[in-house]
């Protein structure tokens, strides 16, 4: 057994575009190779501007697209190669997801507590109801909810904060060694998200899951994790310990992003130091 | 409410400064909710509670506050752009450029003025540019009319000012989708102001965008405004995009304004606990230390807590908060704030509710039962 939890071993994806005759190849992650050690538990961010493969990324680790080329192991079983409802369930117990947008992710005609009953059957084995009940509220404990508040609920009931807290929940009924949070707090206000990041930052302390966590936001990356990985164009342009690299960064997009990060101490009359040329520049596809 | 903004500040605007008045929109207790009648049981839902505030001539006037806080409500009452259930209850919103309140004009005055004096820059700009159409049609429906111009010295004024924000004129060619999220949002950006209107709102116009893009635009939206030298009411949750473009900010809370003052202050020494909690919670880089959360959740707004609708998750909350809602109230020059722990000059503010309350009280009613 390998120490690594996961390994993601040179991998790229490239998507095929344009018609059958001008058929271009869009690199959208290329190359990119880190690993999570599974007795270190860490929250590694990935860093990136829209377009910059973190999500594609995301959907390889979490085994909904097949990588072009290269190798993503957890636990050293290749993930793509897993065949068979049992072998893939299995994947699905140890890493699992949270998705940006709460409102999306549960739909709002159904009750929020059916999607936490239906992982506490599939992925923790809860047969009898009571055992149902009993893994769906320790995982609302876990994230400072109860089964009381949750139960019979729709999604529109529940504030955004809530629905992500109880998402998050449903992510650790299965009590995964890894979870995937893409972008899991632009969508949640201002007043809520710091709960949220506060969460994320307890259960990685207190549960040793290793969260990896993508973001485009510096400030909160800083704030809660251990190493980053700063992505452009689907490359990874710079990785190192979150505090280092974010203070110093060494590559100029790394610079640039942390440059572009408004900061809110320079309050005042908008001091935004963008040339307006660069604007012009970038963004035209 | 608040004392006439100061000689300064209503710096004449060349031409375009028809109206004497200092102040660019006066909105005086408005209340707009939603009224609805579904199987029987009426329900008002107050998103807009009782809101006064001055936008001077040529600033930004920011809003800061969480979703269901009734932002985007109030901008849309402020436009004069509401339908049912949405009503209008009370209140006036009056604007520099014209002599009477809004809610006084014709729809055909109101079409008249709509981007010529008054544009909108909305949340997300995929809604606005017609994905069927090139962007050159979208200009032309947006604006052709108001200019008054032959078609030929449109679009070079049309060029001229996509030049002046510095955009390639070919993006005049492009479709929608051919344009990131980023350049669709400078092309609204460019369409909105087009028309050099007196006042812009603005809606989240940076929530989608990250965060290189967004300083560029936020970059362009100040250049504009400096530019035509319009007043603009900027809408967003993010305190980091106040901080950096805003003038003044006001902080509303489940339909209320709790606090206004200038950006600096509210960043400086904020009063009402929930705009402390919105600044101190804002995570740096270069800072480590563990930032407090608030708990609890926003205030339903069709049952809002009684008194102040903070209260609940108020970590100084006092027995008067849970009987009577602090009135906005003067506390230093240019700086209002609704809360009693703030200074004891706070008092409850008048009620003039009535059979409100009661409807709201039997709602609470039928959920508990």
């Amino acid at each position: 057994m390998s120490g690594e939890l996961l390994e993601v071993d040179h991998v790229t994806k490239s998507f095929a575009i344009g018609g059958l005759f001008a058929r271009g190849h869009f690199k959208a992650v290329d190359d990119v190779s880190f690993a999570l050690q599974a007795e270190r538990p860490e929250i590694l961010a990935i860093i990136g501007e829209s377009g910059s493969g973190k999500t594609t990324l995301a959907r390889m680790i979490l085994n909904t697209l097949a990588p072009t080329s290269g190798a993503i192991r957890f636990r050293g079983a290749e993930l793509h190669k897993a065949r068979g409802r049992r072998q893939r369930l299995d994947f699905i117990r140890q890493i699992q997801p949270i998705l940006q947008n709460p409102y999306e992710a549960f739909n709002p005609l159904k009750r929020v507590d059916r999607y936490l009953y239906a992982s506490a059957v599939r992925l923790a084995g809860a047969r009898s109801q009571k055992a149902r009940d009993a893994a769906v509220d320790a995982a609302l404990q876990k994230v400072g909810l109860s089964l009381a508040e949750v139960k019979g609920r729709f999604p529109h009931e529940l504030s955004g904060g809530q629905l992500q807290r109880t998402a998050i929940a449903r992510a650790l009924i299965s009590s995964p060694a890894l979870i995937v949070a893409d972008e899991p707090v632009s969508m949640v206000d201002a007043s809520l998200r710091m709960s949220i990041v506060n969460l994320f930052k307890r259960l990685h302390d207190e549960l040793q899951v290793s969260i990896l966590y993508i973001t485009h936001d510096l400030a909160t990356a800083y704030y809660i994790s251990d190493r980053v990985i700063i992505m452009q164009k689907g490359k990874v342009v710079e990785t190192g310990p979150a505090r280092e690299v974010l203070m110093h960064p060494q590559h100029p997009y790394s610079i640039l992003l942390k440059e572009s990060v408004l900061s809110p101490d320079d309050v005042g009359r908008g001091r935004l130091t963008v040339e307006p040329g660069e604007a012009a520049g970038r963004g035209a596809k | 409410m608040t004392a006439a903004p100061g000689p300064d500040i209503a710096r004449a605007q060349g031409p375009r400064a028809a109206s004497q008045a200092a102040a660019a929109l006066t909105v005086d207790n408005l209340r707009a909710y939603y009224m609805t009648h579904y199987f029987g049981v009426e329900r008002e839902v107050r998103a807009v509670d009782d809101i006064s505030l001055v936008v001077r001539r040529n600033e930004i006037y920011g809003l800061a506050g969480e979703s269901s806080s009734g932002k985007t409500t109030f901008l849309k009452t402020v436009a004069a752009a509401i339908r049912p259930p949405l009503t209008v209850m009370g209140g006036s919103v009056r604007y520099g450029f014209l002599d009477r309140d809004i809610y006084a004009l014709g729809p055909a005055e109101l079409s008249a003025i709509r981007w010529k004096h008054l544009s909108y820059i909305t949340q997300g700009s995929m809604n606005v540019l017609n994905p069927v159409r090139r962007v050159r049609q979208s200009f032309i429906d947006f604006a052709f009319r108001h200019m008054q111009l032959s078609r030929r010295a449109f679009f070079a004024a049309v060029e001229r000012h996509l030049q002046q924000l510095h955009l390639a004129a070919n993006v005049l060619d492009a479709y929608p989708h051919e344009l990131s999220g980023g350049m669709k949002q400078r092309v609204t950006i460019a369409l909105a102001t087009i028309c050099r209107p007196e006042f812009i709102i603005a809606d989240e116009p940076t929530t989608a965008l990250d965060v290189i893009v967004q300083k560029d635009v936020l970059a362009m939206i100040r250049k504009a405004q400096q530019q035509i030298g319009s007043s603009m009411l900027f809408v967003t949750h993010d305190m980091t995009v106040h901080a950096n473009i805003s003038d003044r900010l006001g902080i509303m809370y489940a339909g209320r304004l709790v606090e206004e003052a200038s950006t600096a202050d509210i960043f400086t020494k904020p009063m009402h606990p929930y705009a402390a909690h919105l600044v101190a919670s804002l995570p740096k880089i270069g800072e480590q230390a563990r930032k407090g959360s608030l708990s609890g959740a926003p205030p339903n707004l069709a049952v809002p807590p009684t008194g102040c609708r903070f209260h609940p998750r108020c970590p100084l909350a006092m027995e008067v908060c849970r009987e009577a809602s602090p009135a906005l109230t003067a506390l230093a020059s240019g700086h209002r704030v609704a809360c009693y722990a703030a200074s004891p000059l706070v008092q409850p503010g008048a009620t003039a509710k009535g059979d409100a309350g009661a409807i709201a009280r039997a709602e609470a009613a039928r959920l508990v039962q």
